[in-house]
């Protein structure tokens, strides 16, 4: 059996799936969600195979709640319109569907699905995920906190450092771990707000009280909150060139 | 300030040559007249050059400031001072004395009128040639202006025209259609002809004023669409008073304000959500009041909602070229934007 987990959050759009894959005896729908929270829940819970997302959703976007996920299923992303999700989806050989979607174009989506190798498969959704991301240009992270979803806004956020396979994202309210890589904040962040100014930190600029010259050829920042980071030869320009000087 | 002649290079050169042409002509007169040839040459020389240079300054000094109006006069009294500098430059350095040594004295004074024209000429051309410069480059530049405001104001219409038509919308509910052709096919039709009679609404081009009434009916058909696509999840309360329906408003102003409030309203909850629209009229100002829960926690909203109501804003502003129309606030969790329509 094909354990599926059906995610939007228009209940006629859920039913036209449910509808459709009753002609596979093969797939076996283990949950039916309407929010990323809820998704993500079922997700740890029955480890599917297959996952019919949609983007848009309440409180948390289909993108971020994958982003939270740890053991990618295969994604079939249903989306109604999303210039920039679609551009990601197309360079990175992803599949999805264009709502509305008819009975032939949804075998295909089947189809791909049976044939593909799921690691290769696993490969190109983070890919994907990670281009749409960097596009969104988005004003929110959200993080996994045991076994609630925190949605941090990006404007409470002081700076971020490398943990070994986390991230860790230093807040005014504290510090959150999330499974990810610091480029794939460098790129998904806006370019004017955050630098990467070392290889193991991520700084918002308007945190910045002071930069400090620090052994030979080195600067430490100082930020607001007294925290002192390392800026590596190759961050310097790179932070100077968005303060402007 | 606008650039000076003197940094074109084409412009230069010109300047340079025709300075050296005047410089030779100058020599051949003297020489001529019988002046020997190393004093004729030395006269030139210096003369020329500081023609030049005063030429030079005026040229630049217009570059800071360039008369309006009398412009002409303007001219004719910095050529007459630069002119007479000009003279006691000349009276007081070199080529006096030069003729001074050699007993043509006589000579050079008698010149010092051909002097002074020419040089009032030479400089009142150059002041003229500037200021044709200037003007030249500043109508450039607004010219560029003009364009640029041009473009702008297409590029804002092309845009407004895009919001008209929310593509999400649309290709939701035609999915929304096609779920319920299986289960319900009775409601699918109902919702084919409600988003029929919507888009119709929707692709009135003018801005002539629509009334209340037609626009909250107009509401209530995309209302309609919303509470299938959302089921349960989206509620609506609409509070509009049976004496002010006949009062004026701009068509689909009302429907992306709503739109707006039902996306922040429901992705930004978990739970049912309730819009509530309240009309009433204050003279001499017909308000409308869209209100929608949001989250605090979560309240990306607050700068979120901006995009959606620039164009209201926009547009408020286009057609009563006033910038106070439409307000918001939050109350605790609600979030309220109003809009307020002038009556005539």
């Amino acid at each position: 059996m094909i354990k599926t987990i059906i995610i939007d959050d228009e209940p006629l759009a859920r039913s036209i799936i449910i509808d459709y894959l009753q002609k596979y005896p093969d797939f076996e729908i283990v949950a039916e969600c309407g929010n990323g929270f809820e998704g993500l829940k079922a997700i740890m819970q029955h480890q599917p195979n297959l996952v019919f997302l949609d983007i848009q959703m309440p409180k948390i976007t289909g993108f971020e709640m994958l982003e939270l996920v740890d053991e990618m299923p295969a994604i079939i992303f249903t989306t109604a319109f999303d210039e920039f999700a679609l551009k990601a989806f197309e360079t990175n050989a992803v599949d999805y569907l264009l709502k509305p979607f008819d009975q032939e174009r949804f075998q295909k989506a089947i189809d791909k699905f049976s044939s593909a190798n799921p690691k290769q498969t696993q490969k190109q959704t983070a890919a994907a995920l990670e281009s749409a991301q960097s596009h969104a240009l988005n004003e929110r992270v959200v993080v996994k906190t045991g076994n609630k979803i925190k949605v941090i806004s990006i404007y409470d956020i002081t700076h971020f450092s490398a943990e070994d396979d986390y991230v860790n994202i230093h807040t005014l309210e504290g510090a959150f771990l999330k499974s990810q890589t610091l480029s794939f904040f460098e790129k998904t962040l806006n370019h004017q707000l955050f630098v990467r100014v070392h290889r193991s930190y991520i700084v918002k600029v308007d945190q910045i009280t002071k930069i400090e010259p620090y052994e030979k050829d080195g600067h430490l920042v100082i930020l607001r909150t007294g925290e002192k980071i390392p800026v590596s030869k190759t961050g310097y320009p790179k932070l100077k060139a968005v303060l402007g000087i | 300030m606008a650039t000076s002649p003197l940094t074109n290079k084409k412009f230069i050169w010109a300047f340079f040559a025709s300075f050296s042409i005047w410089a030779s002509l100058q020599c051949y007169g003297l020489v001529a007249l019988g002046i020997p040839q190393n004093i004729a040459l030395k006269d030139s020389l210096v003369t020329q050059l500081e023609l030049a240079l005063l030429c030079w300054l005026i040229s630049n000094n217009l570059s800071f400031y360039q008369p309006k109006g009398s412009k002409y006069i303007y001219v004719i009294i910095w050529a007459m001072v630069l002119a007479s500098a000009f003279i006691a430059l000349q009276k007081f350095t070199f080529p006096h004395f030069a003729y001074a040594d050699n007993g043509l004295e006589n000579f050079y004074l008698k010149s010092l009128p051909i002097r002074f024209i020419f040089a009032f000429l030479l400089i009142g051309c150059m002041a003229t040639i500037s200021i044709l410069w200037y003007n030249q480059q500043e109508q450039q530049e607004l010219e560029q202006r003009k364009n640029e405001a041009e473009r702008l104001t297409k590029e804002a219409e092309l845009s407004s025209l895009r919001e008209k038509l929310q593509p999400h919308f649309l290709f939701n509910s035609l999915n929304s259609i096609s779920a319920l052709t299986i289960s319900k096919p009775e409601q699918a039709r109902k919702m084919v002809h409600q988003l029929s009679d919507f888009l119709r609404g929707t692709l009135r081009k003018d801005d002539t004023l629509s009334t209340l009434e037609d626009e909250l009916a107009h509401l209530h058909l995309y209302l309609e669409i919303e509470k299938v696509r959302f089921g349960n999840r989206l509620l609506t309360e609409i509070n509009a008073d049976q004496s002010i329906l006949q009062k004026q408003i701009p068509p689909m102003l009302l429907q992306p304000l709503v739109e707006n409030a039902i996306k922040f309203g429901l992705y930004d909850t978990l739970e049912q959500v309730t819009i509530q629209i309240n009309a009433k009229f204050e003279h001499p100002y017909l308000i409308v009041e869209v209100m929608n829960p949001f989250d605090k926690e979560t309240s990306h909203s607050n700068k979120g909602t901006g995009f959606g109501l620039a164009s209201i804003q926009r547009r408020l502003h286009l057609l009563y070229s006033r910038t106070d129309l439409l307000s918001t606030q939050s109350k605790q969790n609600q979030f309220i934007s109003t809009i307020k329509i002038p009556q005539t």
